[in-house]
């Protein structure tokens, strides 16, 4: 770092030229995250002690303030908390996360160990491995949504290839929910895949070379070298993964769509329909507060955990 | 890893594993433009082939004659565009006096970002909904384009300050020595260096804004002011659905995006560093 240069008398002073610049750079990401993501955010805790909804609405937008009489204290919170809906949504939410997140994971260190080698055609397989990233998410949905189709999908018509009945994927829960899953696993492997490429890009290829004179196996050189050194790229890479499996809107909502609807839910889906289609603000804002708080919870336990860990490794 | 050693047979057995995920990914959007070639009267058909019989590009020009298919394209690409120009020029500076400096708030502001990560949609998009209500600012371009280019911005600066800690600072330094003010050694020493993480940044946000589809939904009620994913929703879920139309559209849609995802893969492995947690 830079040293202090010629010691002002005036503390505030010395402060802007310190640190001036980086105040600086900084302000118009500021300005945006402020009036964007800060106030919504402090916005939305007041709404969710409130019962806004949209019969409130009118007077809302005409006056701009929460009269007195919309505050009705905690009440939001109990309500969602007392009832068995929100726990049946939350551990589908669980069930779809970790689903999720472990074939990602596994799917994309797979691919990336394959692809981590001198080979043919590599580039070409890399980047058509890409593609499902590459096609914008809706649009993936409504396709596989139509390979799913119970008489002329795709799926159905190559399972009965092997004789398999076909399966009502988007007319049962279960179908809709295994549907849901396989599009957004067959989503997220590339992300996985090209961040688990760059970790193993960056691992000195002199630890294989002395696991080879120690006689280790292809095995045994993945689990002792390649995984361990992975995890530090991995992590941030898995800790985002979750949250944003978690908190994925589009992928059920739009499978289940005018078929499904309401059935499979997971909270953050839950939430947009009582906001945007039953118009309960109110309460929508409570829920979207309790979602946070979970995923805080989880995040800032898993991050302890994983820097204990490695200072254990230390 | 070492390859030469690796036996013809295991060779032959990663290809195989290879080409069929290969094929596993590439065939949905394959079908979906075979889709689009189908003649009106043989849309239903369970042949798991690509190219039906009797292609045309009929649905093409359905779709560009009979639907506002191009109006709503051009309300995407006007909110794609800026939504870029604001992600890359606040992620490129933050990130940069992230990577760089030591202030004080640095690593609350590090981790604040994270956790905005952790909001659930709603969580912005309603009290956002509201304020845009108020302003008067449903139906507009600018509505869409502020929440895309903030949504994104987070992530935008935790991956531009990880590839910027990639680069040495003996540059500045260097810079600094031959006159350079600050501004001037970031501006043009080091990000022309960090242009491949540009480059992710921006391909980021535009796809973000080239597919975001809930919050458009809610902010765009007025049908020529939808953006392409609302427009193509409304298609898809529309009772009698055209579909070679719909897959005509989504091919449109997939191309740019798809070309351009291509075209900048050789960054994506050296270039999306989401950096260390620690920072």
């Amino acid at each position: 770092m830079k040293k202090i240069l010629g010691q002002d008398e005036n503390p505030l002073s010395n402060f802007f030229k310190q640190y001036g610049f980086s105040y600086a750079m900084l302000l118009p990401a500021l300005i945006v995250v402020a009036l964007v993501i800060i106030y919504p955010f402090f916005y939305n805790f007041r709404l969710a002690f409130s019962n806004l909804n949209m019969y409130r609405m009118r007077p809302f937008i005409r006056e701009g303030i929460l009269e007195t009489s919309f505050q009705i204290g905690m009440q939001n919170f109990v309500r969602i908390l007392s009832s068995s809906d929100f726990w049946i949504v939350f551990l589908r939410t669980i069930v779809w996360t970790i689903i999720n997140v472990f074939s990602h994971v596994s799917f994309g260190i797979f691919f990336a160990i394959l692809l981590n080698r001198d080979m043919k055609f590599k580039g070409i397989y890399r980047t058509l491995l890409m593609i499902p990233w590459a096609i914008p998410q809706y649009i993936v949905i409504l396709i596989w949504r139509g390979m799913f189709n119970y008489r002329y999908g795709a799926v159905n018509n190559f399972l009965g290839l092997f004789g398999i009945e076909r399966i009502s994927w988007l007319t049962t829960p279960a179908g809709g929910f295994s549907a849901s899953i396989i599009t957004n696993v067959w989503l997220g492997i590339p992300f996985m895949m090209m961040i688990a490429l760059g970790g193993l890009q960056s691992i000195n290829p002199t630890f294989y070379e002395a696991a080879d004179i120690d006689g280790a196996s292809n095995l045994q050189k993945i689990k002792h070298i390649t995984l361990p050194l992975l995890k530090p790229v991995m992590t941030p890479a898995i800790v985002l993964g979750v949250i944003w499996t978690f908190n994925n809107l589009n992928v059920i909502y739009m499978m289940t769509a005018q078929t499904l609807t309401d059935q499979i839910d997971i909270l953050v889906i839950y939430v947009y329909r009582a906001a945007f289609e039953f118009y309960r603000y109110g309460y929508a804002a409570a829920f979207s507060v309790i979602i946070f708080l979970i995923l805080l919870v989880w995040g800032l336990t898993f991050m302890e955990y994983m820097s204990d860990e490695e200072k254990a490794v230390r | 890893m070492a390859l030469n050693r690796d036996s013809k047979f295991k060779r032959f057995i990663i290809h195989f594993i290879l080409i069929i995920m290969v094929i596993l990914s590439v065939y949905p959007a394959l079908r979906v433009f075979g889709t689009s070639l189908r003649p009106g009267d043989m849309l239903h058909t369970t042949s798991l082939g690509i190219i039906p019989e009797g292609a045309t590009f009929e649905a093409y020009v359905n779709l560009i004659t009979n639907t506002p298919f191009l109006r709503w394209l051009l309300n995407s690409l006007i909110v794609s565009f800026f939504t870029v120009m604001v992600g890359i020029s606040l992620a490129s500076t933050a990130g940069y006096v992230f990577s760089r400096k030591k202030f004080p708030g640095r690593r609350a502001g590090l981790t604040f970002f994270l956790i905005t990560q952790m909001f659930p949609a709603t969580m912005l998009v309603l009290p956002m909904f509201l304020l845009l209500a108020r302003l008067d600012l449903i139906n507009n371009n600018l509505g869409l384009i502020i929440m895309y280019s903030t949504t994104a911005l987070p992530l935008c600066v935790w991956q531009m300050k990880g590839y910027y800690d990639t680069i040495p600072d003996s540059l500045e330094e260097a810079a600094l020595v031959d006159g350079l003010n600050q501004f001037q050694a970031f501006y043009k020493i080091v990000l022309p260096l960090a242009s491949p993480a540009l480059v992710i940044t921006g391909l980021f946000s535009f796809m973000t804004a080239w597919s975001e589809f809930m919050v458009a939904r809610v902010v765009m009620t007025n049908e020529s002011m939808y953006t392409l994913p609302v427009g193509l929703f409304q298609m898809a879920g529309n009772f009698n659905t055209q579909w070679s139309q719909f897959s005509a559209a989504s091919v449109l849609i997939m191309l740019p995006a798809l070309f351009l995802f291509l075209s900048v893969s050789k960054y994506l492995v050296g270039g999306l560093t989401l950096g260390g947690v620690k920072g």
